[in-house]
């Protein structure tokens, strides 16, 4: 997975759509990160957090009694056991540095399920930044946890009331407290989508996480590299992490899961909207659509430019599957292997479980990129029959 | 809108949201109140420059049903007098097809386009299609830019430079910015284009401020407001007249 080209494109997707007033920002952000990551002792100082306070690299898990039980080899990329239970603190962690370099005081954050908030207070308060987070109404409601983790560590809040009132209207408003504050604020996207530099900034910090992947896949096989690569995707920054790790291995199938309500690359056709342009459910005349599910995290009507790309071009295959598939994976994990995954995390497990037969007796790399704590009191309700 | 100018008068340039109530008559009565160029908002679902009232007009037009093609269609039969230019979002415009949406607002007697979310960088599809059809595309000029920016801005706008008055999405302010005034100074000593400040100006008083040394003003979430308010024509074609009023 290369670089965008100048304007900020991965093929036909990506680009720069934003506002006036935002434009000079995108330009320095781009500037700046450029000079960052080819800085060694920037560098240096992010490889020290992610080892001495994100908890890196996280371990690669062989699940047996799930392996017998779907007869495929089942390896679990373990983002869950990160400091705030996720991959996303892989990019914060990143973006925050860069944030104070560029003297910025302040970090602006959108989030769904609540995981990539959780991770930009915890940066705000490793670094003593002011933090403000968008969320949706509707997410504040069924993510309540988080938004009190948030507060706990020190961020404020603050409730997206318009549209369907998930993601989608966060990024709003977090678009518009960035042209408003522009100065002075840091916009700490959280996935692999909005406006270049967004999608390639976040792709070159999850990128860790597919490295030690592929190594720790070569370790687990035997020199080998698993047969099939899964990731669940809603704006797309885990997958684009770990498939970073394996794209240039034909050999490796790479499998995107989307859950059917968002399918924005199953179901969307290209459109504009937050910066870039990629995959989107609209209807007719270009008005976005509310995606539908179950994981707050996936609930988003686009996705990254970057998987748009990688789906045109054939290299990864989207899929999708449906909250009740989810829900029976969510079950599966806990029972079997005593980990309880991310509603979004399960999306790929009830891929590999819906497609088990066509997988038996291969070697496929699920990564689990967070923890289940978050959704245990919505999970509560929904299994209040069976428990 | 020219001449007014250069004959030492100030250009009032009012917006109202299509698909809004009665805004075919609104646009009318905009227009009779002294507007001299209307811009019309084509609603879309996540306006990200838009400030709450905006926002909330848009959300009602959609309800109604509102499409891109539905306000075009009705600007077409529309006689409003004086220049239309239409203001959206570019998945509207990108869904519609660049060259199609271009003749479709010839065909509609619009004569100009701001499409909010689309910066010189990625202007040129669009202003292709605008250009090979003789529709005037406004560019913004944000207080952010620098002065090699705002060069490369005034050269690629048509028809006028849409000078963004401050930090933030559109919406009334208490008092008119310090940055309206200096984005309009920096803008008009780089051009002999109109150059017109919007984004923040709510009032009467504070759109004779600012032209004290812009060109003029486009006013929109104080028109909406009223027609959101009061869903009456002549109540928003009032409004108009005492901006027209505290600027000539």
């Amino acid at each position: 997975m290369g670089e965008p080209d100048a304007g900020g494109r991965f093929g036909d997707f990506g680009g720069r759509y934003v506002p006036e007033t935002l434009m000079p920002a995108l330009i320095e952000l781009e500037e700046e990160f450029r000079a960052a990551w080819g800085d060694p002792e920037f560098r240096s100082e992010l490889d020290h957090l992610l080892t001495e306070y994100a908890g890196r690299p996280s371990p690669l898990t062989e699940c047996h009694r799930l392996s017998a039980e779907l007869g495929c080899r089942i390896l679990l990329k373990r983002e869950d056991l990160n400091h705030t239970g996720s991959h996303k603190i892989n990019n914060v962690l990143g973006q925050a540095l860069l944030a104070r370099r560029m003297g910025k005081t302040r970090l602006v954050a959108e989030t769904g399920a609540g995981q990539h908030g959780v991770a930009a207070a915890t940066a705000a308060a490793l670094m003593g930044m002011e933090c403000v987070i968008y969320m949706g109404e509707v997410d504040m409601g069924r993510q309540e946890l988080n938004v009190f983790r948030m507060r706990l560590l020190g961020a404020e809040v603050t409730a997206a009331h318009s549209g369907s009132r998930t993601l989608k209207d966060a990024v709003n408003e977090a678009m518009r407290h960035w042209v408003s504050t522009v100065e002075d604020s840091y916009y700490l996207l959280g996935s692999v989508m909005g406006p270049h530099p967004y999608p390639w900034m976040v792709r070159e910090l999850q990128r860790v996480l597919g490295s030690e992947a592929r190594e720790q896949s070569l370790l687990a096989l035997d020199q080998q590299l698993p047969d099939v690569v899964v990731a669940c995707v809603g704006g797309g920054s885990n997958a684009a992490g770990i498939f970073s790790g394996f794209v240039d291995n034909p050999e490796v199938s790479l499998v995107g899961v989307e859950p059917a309500g968002g399918a924005a690359v199953g179901h969307g056709v290209p459109g504009i909207v937050h910066g870039m342009n990629s995959f989107l459910l609209q209807d007719d005349v270009g008005q976005v659509l509310e995606a539908e599910s179950i994981s707050a995290g996936l609930d988003y009507p686009g996705v990254g430019p970057e998987h748009s790309f990688l789906s045109q071009s054939g290299r990864v295959t989207y899929e999708s599957v449906t909250d009740a598939q989810v829900i029976e994976a969510f079950v599966l994990l806990s029972r079997t292997e005593g980990i309880i995954p991310a509603l979004e995390s399960a999306h790929g497990l009830a891929w590999i479980v819906a497609n088990s037969e066509r997988l038996h007796g291969k070697s496929v790399l699920l990564n689990l990129s967070g923890r289940g704590d978050k959704d245990v009191a919505q999970m509560m309700d929904v299994l209040a029959d069976r428990l | 809108m020219r001449s007014r100018i250069d004959s030492g008068e100030k250009a009032l340039v009012p917006y109202m949201t299509g698909g809004l109530g009665d805004w075919v008559t609104t646009v009318g009565a905009i227009a009779s109140a002294g507007a001299d160029a209307i811009e019309v908002g084509i609603p879309f679902s996540d306006p990200v420059m838009d400030g709450p009232v905006i926002q909330e007009a848009s959300r009602r037009a959609l309800e109604a049903g509102t499409t891109p093609g539905s306000v075009l269609d009705e600007l077409s039969t529309a006689d409003v007098g004086v220049p239309l230019a239409v203001m959206t979002y570019a998945n509207l415009v990108y869904r519609f097809g660049w060259d199609r949406f271009a003749d479709a607002l010839v065909v509609s007697g619009v004569s100009g386009a701001i499409v909010a979310d689309i910066p010189l960088e990625e202007s040129e599809p669009w202003c292709a299609a605008a250009d090979a059809r003789g529709v005037e595309t406004i560019m913004l000029g944000a207080p952010t830019g620098s002065d090699a920016r705002l060069r490369r801005v005034v050269v690629r706008a048509r028809g006028f430079v849409y000078a963004v008055g401050l930090l933030g999405v559109t919406g009334e302010r208490e008092s008119l910015a310090e940055t309206s005034s200096e984005i309009a100074r920096r803008l008009k000593a780089m051009t002999d284009k109109p150059v017109l400040v919007g984004v923040g100006i709510g009032s009467p008083d504070q759109a004779a401020e600012v032209c004290e040394v812009a060109d003029g003003v486009v006013i929109g979430s104080a028109v909406v407001r009223r027609a959101l308010e009061t869903n009456s024509p002549e109540a928003v074609g009032e409004l108009v007249g005492e901006f027209r009023q505290a600027m000539s």
